[in-house]
């Protein structure tokens, strides 16, 4: 090629010129050019390989819609990777690769792939990589499939900005009816936001000269924009609205092209205009994909934007009567001409050589060198331009389910059904022509309820005329439908041999349309194909389901502020800083940060055990649940809610209780604490609350009345303390802690009260470690003082701080469970050997009805278990199967729940769900995990002071 | 991203919502005598209409359920309405 630049014109800066690198070699452009525009003006032709072939790739398009040139771009610190080379401003000190090659577009290694591409057909990966196994040729297809590269030394990218943003109109595309709508609305009294993914207004009118309104375009753009801003209306550039959503949401990833990361618009507009406009297809012929192949009217742009012409002997061939226009620009600029126009009454524009014909096959290896017409003659030449006709740009209508219809007589589907709060103009809705579009626009601002000015008047131009050409069943040689993914023609006629007839079908067999250009320049002559090949017409075949997104957006654009801390943000203790002054790792458990153990290893977690069982223990459980019920109703709802029944339960008093779900599976534990006969709290599982509370809301509100039984969350209002061990009475009354502690008092599960300075107590005696414990509870903010005080007291005792990981030590050795950890989505309170209260309650209760279900009868149920290692060879696995071999196969009875080593006894302990387990207490079984055999023992789940006498020492 | 309106505190974002199942869906009272069937048809069996459907919500941020029709293919949702009395 053939590609270069014209002396004069454009709307580069030529003063300022941009150098960067391509594959290695060094491409000058000017600042205003594209990527694409600088390596089109150097006379770049191959510039990507195609994505299955590798076949070599030039330049499609001027947009959105190219689907061959991807580059990977490094500049300066950032690094974006496989992004469209039209799309990009080039920078200079940039370095390039094309994106879809190895090691470069030009010599691509892989590019033997295209000479046996005939044996690659569509579904080569379902027939023949299944046998014998996916697996042994997953890696290699892996290392081909994908644009772009993942570097492994990427830095992050600063995080994207979201902004929600209302507005009474939302007008997207900025073409000359996009503006003149924005402009007609803003002036009349709407809030107007005008976004077009292009980096300057204009649209159309960049490449299609006009007058408007008495005005060349250039002149009417520039007033158009004053207008705007003079009206308050809000206009982003490189703005792309890339899917509409539910209720009238519409999503504009905006980009800033200077370091910074994207800024996410979410937009709810009372009324969305579509000013999307069209985008031009290709004309099928065999061998339409070599480069210098391209889009008419994307060389339009390339002439006017950019000065850049595509060659110096061009076949500019078409369908319609819209690329006269072209021809006749490109001969203006001094390129040798010639038109090549499929129907029978066209005619050229004066000076243009004219000939009425197709082609059939273009030539050449590295670039197109000539084409054959279907008339026998062939014309040499170094570019050919194409216009298979306009299909209008309907994503966000179809996205929003609209209904496209087809328009025969321009070859086109365009918008059919109405959609609530959407209008479409322009090209967008099939008016091909500016003066209709104008014409059409008060109609399109109706529903903004307006008094508006006149549209913009702009001289009439011809009717559209197209005489559609689809590839035809039977096609000679290889014609290609799909670029981006190498979908050829007989791609599509195998998907209608092997019945993949139905247009979702043929999307998914033959990945038509599934590349990151979403088949902008592909779908509708694969469609077309397939409905000749099956007897259907056009929209008899219909078309895919469109979705989001239009382009493709970065990740860090929905990420937008959600990372880090921010993904999902840990509540935290309000003794936080005390735990870290006390050297706390901290960790996240059910969503709270708190601490893991304390010490610089984990190695401390056996200590802390250990010496918690020999002295004393603190520790901050302030995050257990603690909601109040209260009220007149409160005990019927309680007796509902529970599983064990509390109507018995004494003020003063609490009792280890069970929630079920209504189908039985045990919810949540914890202890019910009874402070007076219509005041109850319930202290869930620290990372149950807000799904108790939801429980409580919904069955008190379904259920009882709501005006006689109230709940309230004060998890967080309240610290617990705890002090747990045989030296627990002693620290507390040593911390200056005014309360009666005694035995009589407050025995094992009462309630107590006291107080610590000015502060009011609770303290509840219960035990999650099997010792004598108590659970102090004070205000959150008055915590800080008391944690010191007991610190203080407990250094005189030996007491040890524990951390989260020591804590569920000591509770596995008593062989309390955790609900979700020792329990999963299928354990019945039968299954936990809690049979009782289903025998004496009589009243209802949540999933009562469940327990006597036949399911919940079976014998070979996984019950809760602990196990006993008889190997001698350390800690079970957590998560080990228990195994039986049952003919010949291992068979899973189970599984391994918790698993540790027991510092106090000094041998390894473990709880599971295993089948039977009730039944087989003493027996032996296999456990089984990443192929490992181990033995173990299915023994009662309380290894230590099963008497519980602790509790009391 | 739909927009619910809770009775309670106005349109609102969809994720301050939890889906509470089908408006009506009674729960079969007397476990002495509901059928294992019946049970199992209040536990499992759910309507899922095409069209407009009728279910409760709870709004998560102020905790109070609510009835509201939607439509299960258009998206469309109508204003929610208080199951207890007159929302304020
Ligand atoms: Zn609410």
């Amino acid at each position: 090629m053939t590609g270069f630049r014209l002396k004069t014109g454009g709307e580069i800066d030529r003063a300022r010129p941009v150098t960067f690198t391509f594959d290695g070699e060094s491409v000058t452009g000017f600042a205003g050019d594209t990527y694409a525009s600088a390596l089109m003006a150097s006379g770049h032709m191959v510039m990507g390989r195609s994505f299955k072939y590798r076949r070599r790739r030039g330049l499609w398009g001027a947009g959105v819609e190219e689907p061959n040139v991807w580059l990977d771009i490094t500049c300066g610190a950032g690094f974006a990777p496989g992004r469209r080379a039209t799309t990009e401003p080039a920078q200079h000190g940039a370095v390039t690769r094309a994106a879809t090659a190895s090691p470069s577009a030009e010599r691509d290694a892989t590019g033997a792939f295209d000479w046996f591409g005939r044996f690659i057909p569509s579904g080569f990966y379902y027939k023949t990589f299944m046998w014998p196994d996916w697996h042994l040729f997953e890696r290699h297809i892996r290392a081909q499939a994908g644009i772009g590269t993942v570097r492994r030394d990427f830095t992050d990218v600063p995080p994207a900005d979201r902004i929600h943003h209302h507005c009474d109109l939302l007008v997207v595309g900025a073409g000359p009816v996009g503006l003149a709508a924005a402009v007609m609305a803003a002036e009349a009294g709407a809030r107007v936001m005008l976004v077009d993914e292009q980096d300057r207004a204009g649209g159309s009118l960049l490449a299609h000269p006009a007058v408007i309104d008495g005005q060349a375009a250039p002149d009417w753009l520039a007033a158009a924009l004053a207008r705007l801003a003079a009206a308050g209306a809000r206009v982003l550039m490189r703005a792309t609205a890339f899917g509409s959503y539910d209720h009238g949401l519409v999503a504009v990833n905006q980009r800033h092209d200077d370091g910074r990361s994207d800024t996410m618009w979410q937009v709810r507009p009372h009324h969305v205009l579509l000013a999307t406009g069209a985008i031009d297809r290709p004309l099928p012929f065999a061998n339409n994909d070599l480069p210098g192949i391209m889009s008419a009217e994307a060389a339009l742009v390339y002439l006017r934007r950019y000065a850049v012409a595509p060659g110096r002997r061009v076949v500019v061939a078409t369908s319609n009567n819209r690329t006269g226009a072209v021809a006749q620009a490109l001969a203006e600029a001094g390129v040798a001409v010639t038109l090549v126009d499929a129907r029978a009454d066209a005619t050229a524009p004066a000076g243009i050589a004219l000939i009425r014909s197709r082609i059939i096959e273009a030539h050449g290896r590295r670039g197109v060198r000539s084409v054959t017409l279907a008339d026998g003659q062939r014309i040499d030449c170094d570019a050919v331009l194409v216009s298979g006709g306009l299909t209008p740009t309907i994503h966000l209508y179809a996205q929003a389910r609209g209904k496209p219809a087809w328009d025969a007589e321009k070859a086109a589907f365009v918008p059919g059904s109405t959609v609530a709060g959407m209008t479409l103009a322009g090209a967008a809705a099939g008016q091909f022509t500016l003066a209709g579009a104008f014409a059409a626009l008060p109609e399109a601002l109706a529903p903004l309820g307006l008094p508006l000015a006149a549209a913009p008047v702009t001289g009439a131009a011809p009717r559209y005329e197209i005489a559609a050409m689809w590839p035809e069943p039977g096609e000679k040689g290889r014609v290609w439908i799909d670029l981006q993914h190498d979908v050829t023609a007989k791609d599509v006629e195998l998907a209608a041999r092997e019945n993949f007839t139905s247009v979702e079908h043929l999307k998914r067999y033959t990945t038509l349309g599934m590349a990151t250009d979403q088949g902008k320049t592909s779908n509708l002559a694969g469609l077309a194909l397939m409905g000749a090949l099956t007897g259907r017409t056009v929209p008899q075949v219909g078309t895919t389901t469109y979705r989001p997104p239009y382009t493709p957006v970065p990740y860090e654009s929905f990420a937008a502020g959600r990372r880090g801390v921010r993904f999902n943000p840990v509540k935290r203790l309000a003794l936080e800083s005390a735990h870290r002054a006390a050297g706390a790792v901290l960790r996240e458990y059910g969503g709270w940060l708190r601490p893991a153990f304390y010490g610089t290893d984990d190695s401390a977690i056996l200590i802390e055990a250990k010496q918690a069982r020999e002295s004393a223990a603190l520790f901050d459980g302030s995050t257990l649940g603690k909601i109040e019920v209260m009220g007149p109703q409160a005990e019927d709802f309680l007796e509902f809610v529970y599983y064990n029944s509390i109507r018995s339960l004494k003020p003063g008093r609490g009792r280890y209780c069970f929630v079920l779900s209504e189908t039985g599976v045990v919810f949540d534990d914890g202890v019910l604490l009874r402070l007076a006969p219509d005041h109850f709290i319930v202290s869930c599982s620290s990372s149950h609350v807000d799904g108790m509370r939801g429980l409580l809301e919904e069955w008190r509100q379904d259920r009882f009345d709501p005006s006689r039984v109230f709940i309230h969350d004060a998890t967080q209002h309240w610290a617990t303390l705890t002090v747990s061990g045989p030296q627990a009475r002693a620290i507390i009354a040593g911390a200056g802690v005014e309360a009666d502690l005694s035995d009589d008092v407050l025995p094992h599960m009462a309630i107590g009260a006291g107080r610590f300075g000015d502060q009011p107590l609770r303290i509840a005696r219960v035990s999650f470690t099997g010792d004598r414990s108590y659970e102090i509870s004070i205000r959150a903010t008055q915590a800080a003082p008391l944690w010191a005080a007991l610190r203080q007291a407990g250094s005189d005792h030996g007491a040890v701080l524990l951390g989260m990981e020591a804590l569920t030590i000591l509770r596995a050795e008593k062989g309390y469970l955790i609900i979700g950890k020792d329990t999963d989505g299928t354990t019945l309170p039968q299954d936990l050997g809690l049979t009782g209260p289903l025998a004496k309650k009589s009243e209802e209760f949540i999933g009562r009805r469940s327990l006597i279900l036949p399911d919940a009868a079976d014998a070979n149920r996984r019950q809760f278990t602990g196990i006993e290692v008889t190997d001698g060879l350390g800690p079970l696995p957590c998560g080990a199967h228990g195994v039986e071999d049952r003919d010949g196969r291992p068979r899973s009875l189970g599984y391994v729940t918790s698993s540790y080593f027991s510092p106090t006894l000094d041998r390894p302990i473990a709880l599971g769900l295993i089948e039977r387990a009730q039944a087989r207490q003493g027996e032996e079984i296999a456990f089984q995990h990443l192929g490992q055999r181990r033995r173990g023992r299915l023994v009662a789940p309380c290894f230590l002071d099963p008497d519980g006498g602790r509790l009391h020492g | 991203m739909q927009i619910f309106t809770c009775p309670f505190c106005g349109p609102r974002p969809e994720t301050e919502f939890h889906f509470g199942g089908d408006l009506g869906n009674a729960r079969p009272e007397g476990f002495r005598a509901v059928s294992d069937d019946e049970w199992s048809r209040y536990l499992y069996h759910r309507r899922n209409e095409k069209g407009a459907v009728r279910e409760v919500w709870m709004h998560m941020t102020c905790g109070e359920l609510f009835a509201m029709e939607r439509d299960s293919v258009t998206m469309e949702a109508a204003p929610g309405h208080a199951l207890h009395g007159d929302a304020p």
